[in-house]
């Protein structure tokens, strides 16, 4: 029995507004394993950022973490820890990498300073010797001509590029974390298939754990192992992958899928749309949150919150599978 | 100018019978010029869209797939001439768009809308819902109490209620934004409706719903649509037939359904593999694309797709492939069109 990597348990972030505290993320636990990856897959509303922030613990005033959360990072609880801890632990032991590469790099400094200053800030180590090193990252993350480039500014670079280049600076100082926010929605699918195909590479040459945060559950297929459903501050179901995708146990996961044409799909055959929207963290309904806009609503889920159920080898938040597995249930009508 | 409009290389037509054309473009050109200096000279052309013949006939929908940049949306656009076209033809229901101006351009134009993606920058904060969509009908003078009344029935007709009318764009969500961008453009009972990545910004649960809607209010309105879209999944989800775009130019045009059981270039068989989909451990022949798409400002010769295509022969840099029809009405620009990507060689040419 190992220990795992990462152990978050009971993460409550939220913003400190007039009208109280707000919640972002409810009460969320997961964990992943040495070398292991996690994809929290949700959509806009669900609070996955905000988990991938706080797991950094870069939540600034107005937000906060509630009292209560532990985020276990390899023995250590990161709550505890003191901003200068801190900094020696993010971009050294945790590296982040962020949807838009061009406002994450600095337009001002080549990209080579910029991987060498990451090195530097967390290695003892000489310009000349972090220069070199910037040019093996920069090889290492399939950039041609790495020691020309690296005299390159950021602008003179293309989007997979720069996104490339934002790899080479979060793996500089070998992480045993690789948080990778939305990491390819910007990028066109070809470039998109290169930078997949790259961090699948490099997580196997390195052994990196990896927390994918995305919308796209075509992503979740190509990159992770174990995946969390966010929706509306929780998590509603959690598992391994395949199963998860062949026989989803939460009916949001259900709708979700169920709502993406697949290639081949056709006009003639509607999709499955889940009405209504997203509710905002100021009205989320009592109980279950997911109840006004489920097809198999019945008077429990009206009444009491349900709580993640095992369902092996999944877990889901749903009244269906009390028993272990979901039965089977039509609507009823809401009284 | 003269173009030879009648012997289209490809016949794309619904067998023996005369097809019912209500959009058709003409080897359409729209560069824009690259200005450089202080005394901003032009420099260089930078060409979005390159010699375009497109037919989209009445009650169909065309859908226009490719990466960013690759002038899809300009497409879009020029054929409503929103932009100005370099050179080429486009004809509107048997009208030569290009010759109008003035009041005729204007008449036109009712028959013609667009639906943009970023519901957010096309609909003006300080005018409510019910001036919004009712914009077009008072531009072609509908007197205000029957304004009123088609409004609240547009309304009705995308899903939204007839109090929506009363409120702003900021009290919607993104999905119920882009239904008051299609009641915009459904109000003045349009042919024809580009409509120009109208789902790329919503939550997947939110797309879906926008897509049936699309669907219904196409059979109900009689509507034709040109649906530009990157995703392909959804582009070959809502369109009859597709064309797949590459630096200014189509590549493939096929039908839906023909160009996923038969894809013929090689952009297009990478685009297929390139497409994440919701399926885990899906077997299939991945092929990864290197480099970028070069700048449209100074294209590679011949083939346009050779510098990154993983078949390219000396042929390709000298010759530049037409789209030429593989039977099926299935039109590919490519001098090895249908040569799987598997590593073997294709034929010497």
């Amino acid at each position: 029995m190992t220990v795992p990597l990462l152990t978050v348990e009971n993460l409550r972030t939220g913003f400190d507004t007039r009208d109280g505290f707000l919640r972002a993320v409810d009460g969320i636990d997961f964990q992943i394993e040495q070398g292991g990856t996690l994809a929290i897959v949700g959509e806009s509303g669900s609070g996955k950022s905000v988990t991938a922030l706080s797991v950094m613990r870069l939540i600034d005033r107005p937000g906060r973490i509630a009292e209560g959360t532990r985020i276990l990072f390899d023995g250590r609880d990161l709550i505890r820890l003191e901003e200068a801890e801190l900094e020696r632990i993010r971009g050294n032991e945790i590296s982040m990498i962020f949807q838009e590469p061009m406002t994450s790099l600095n337009p001002v400094f080549t990209v080579g300073d910029q991987i060498a200053e990451a090195v530097q800030l967390h290695q003892q180590v000489g310009a000349d010797e972090a220069m070199e090193r910037a040019v093996e990252m920069m090889e290492l993350v399939g950039i041609p001509s790495p020691a020309q480039r690296v005299r390159d500014y950021p602008h003179q670079l293309s989007g997979g590029m720069r996104q490339r280049v934002m790899i080479a600076m979060a793996l500089s100082c070998n992480p045993k974390l690789l948080i990778a926010d939305e990491p390819t929605t910007a990028l066109d699918v070809t470039v998109q298939a290169q930078i997949l195909e790259l961090m699948k590479e490099l997580r196997e040459r390195l052994g990196m754990a990896i927390l994918l945060i995305t919308h796209d559950l075509g992503v979740v297929a190509e990159m992770v192992d174990e995946v969390a459903v966010m929706y509306a501050g929780r998590i509603v179901e959690r598992g391994p992958v395949a199963e998860i995708f062949a026989s989803p146990q939460h009916p949001y996961t259900e709708a979700l899928l169920d709502s993406i044409p697949l290639l081949g799909m056709r006009y003639s055959q509607p999709l499955k749309a889940i009405r209504g929207v997203v509710p905002s963290p100021l009205e989320w309904p009592q109980a279950c949150r997911f109840a006004p806009r489920c097809d198999y609503t019945f008077a429990k889920c009206l009444a009491e919150d349900p709580p993640l159920l095992p369902v092996p080898p999944q877990e889901s938040a749903c009244w269906l599978c009390e028993n272990g597995r979901r039965v089977p249930r039509e609507a009823e009508a809401i009284a | 100018m003269t173009l030879d409009v009648g012997t289209s290389r490809l016949d794309l037509g619904t067998g023996g019978e005369p097809a019912d054309v209500l959009l058709k473009t003409r080897g359409l050109k729209k560069h824009f010029p690259v200005r450089k200096g202080i005394l901003r000279r032009t420099v260089g052309q930078l060409q979005a869209v390159d010699g375009v013949d497109l037919d989209i006939f009445r009650g169909e929908t065309v859908g226009l797939v490719g990466e960013s940049g690759c002038g899809k949306s300009t497409l879009g656009r020029t054929v409503l001439r929103l932009l100005e076209p370099t050179a080429g033809e486009i004809e509107f229901d048997g009208v030569d768009v290009r010759r109008l101006g003035g009041s005729d351009l204007k008449a036109m134009r009712r028959h013609m809308q667009i639906v943009f993606q970023d519901s957010v920058g096309s609909l003006d904060p300080r005018m409510k819902v019910s001036d919004l969509v009712g914009e077009g009908l008072r531009i072609h003078g509908l007197e205000s109490k029957r304004r009123d009344e088609a409004v609240v029935d547009v309304l009705e007709r995308v899903g939204l209620s007839a109090e929506a009318a009363n409120r702003y764009p900021h009290q919607f969500s993104g999905g119920q934004r882009q239904r008051i961008g299609l009641a915009r453009a459904l109000v003045l009972r349009p042919k024809f409706i580009v409509a120009d990545e109208p789902v790329s910004a919503l939550d997947v649960s939110i797309q879906s719903q926008v897509l049936n809607l699309l669907v219904e209010l196409k059979q109900e309105f009689n509507l034709t649509y040109l649906f530009v879209a990157h995703d392909l999944a959804v582009v070959g989800y809502i369109s009859d037939r597709v064309a797949v775009m590459y630096l200014g130019k189509i590549v493939e045009l096929a039908t839906s359904e023909e160009l996923f059981r038969r894809p013929l270039h090689p952009y297009t068989m990478a685009l297929l593999s390139a497409n994440p989909e919701p399926v885990p451990g899906r077997k299939r022949q991945r092929v990864v694309l290197s480099g970028d798409v070069p700048s449209p400002i100074n294209p590679p010769s011949g083939c346009r797709f050779r510098t990154r295509c993983p078949i390219a022969q000396p042929i390709c840099a000298e010759v530049e492939p037409l789209l030429e029809d593989h039977g099926e009405s299935h039109g590919a620009a490519c001098h090895f069109a249908g040569t799987p990507l598997d590593g073997t060689r294709p034929p010497a040419a």
